[in-house]
């Protein structure tokens, strides 16, 4: 008699918790967007941010992220990355328009790799450390080096090839 | 010297449109380098080869573009790959003047902690122009 009820509880809490996860309680509320990446990509995005680096999907960071990354472009991680106005308005508002939908925490990082989704997707139980450091992948912005088709938004885990 | 370089351009059936806008976009460094120094005689090859290997703290153009501007380059930081710089070995190069100055603000910044003069990216252009 009691066990269909503690089934019946113990199945409507893990159906809540579900419902939880699906509302951004994931990663602390730091989760990237799904899809990633839309089917219709932006041209000036693609050529200006893939030119020194993998054009990063928008949505691996929320909108507040991507508007303060575009506006201090002059001091870029270190380099000068400038772009003149019309050029910086149209990748930002395509951006902002396509950042994660499902970040739900007041943070914005401005580096993919400080995301709480990053960092669980990328742990030492997920990664060894001695990884990062062999010369095909050589720094965490590397997505390439194992995602091959993080460039179109691919980051499926099926297709992850860690090189040797 | 123009005659002659569209002329070739079209003998090599390369496209006559880069070549030509290299040219200006070259001469408009000139007009802007006799502005910035009324002694400004020519631009020169040979001191844009110097500025492009010369080191400024750890950092030259060499240092991402490669020791030989005609071979692919690779940024310094992220190891992404960078097409050849020379016209030679890549015809679009230099030939759209707003992307050669975004370019050359971002790098001469980056490089030399300020903005280079319209002789220095003269001489650059020539020293680039002249790999065959």
């Amino acid at each position: 008699m009691k066990t269909p009820i503690v089934i019946a509880l113990v199945l409507s809490l893990s159906a809540l918790a579900a419902q939880a996860g699906e509302h951004g309680d994931k990663y602390a509320g730091e989760s990237r967007g799904k899809p990633l990446q839309p089917a219709q990509t932006n041209a000036k995005w693609q050529q200006e941010c893939g030119s020194c680096h993998t054009a990063f999907a928008p949505g691996l960071l929320p909108a507040a992220s991507w508007r303060k990354i575009m506006a201090g472009l002059d001091k870029h991680f270190g380099a000068d990355a400038s772009l003149n106005a019309a050029e910086n308005q149209e990748i930002t508002a395509w951006l902002v328009e396509h950042a994660s939908n499902r970040w739900r925490a007041s943070a914005a990082p401005l580096r993919i790799t400080d995301t709480a989704w990053f960092q669980r997707k990328h742990d030492a139980h997920e990664i060894s450390p001695a990884v990062w450091k062999r010369p095909a992948v050589k720094s965490r912005a590397n997505c390439q080096a194992c995602h091959a088709g993080a460039d179109k938004g691919d980051f499926n885990e099926h297709r992850i090839r860690i090189p040797k | 010297m123009k005659k002659l370089l569209i002329a070739s351009a079209l003998a090599l059936s390369l496209p006559l449109g880069a070549v030509a806008n290299q040219i200006q976009v070259q001469e408009a460094y000139r007009a802007a380098a006799k502005q910035e120094n009324p002694g400004f005689k020519d631009f020169s090859a040979t001191r844009g080869q110097a500025f492009y290997s010369a080191k400024s703290g750890d950092t030259a153009c060499a240092t991402c573009h490669g020791d030989s501007p005609k071979a692919h380059g690779k940024h310094a930081k992220t190891g992404k790959d960078i097409l050849p710089l020379a016209p030679s070995a890549n015809a679009q190069r230099f030939s759209d003047a707003s992307k050669v100055e975004k370019w050359f603000k971002r790098n001469c910044n980056d490089v030399l902690k300020r903005a280079c003069t319209s002789e220095e990216k003269g001489d650059f252009m020539a020293y680039l122009l002249s790999l065959k």
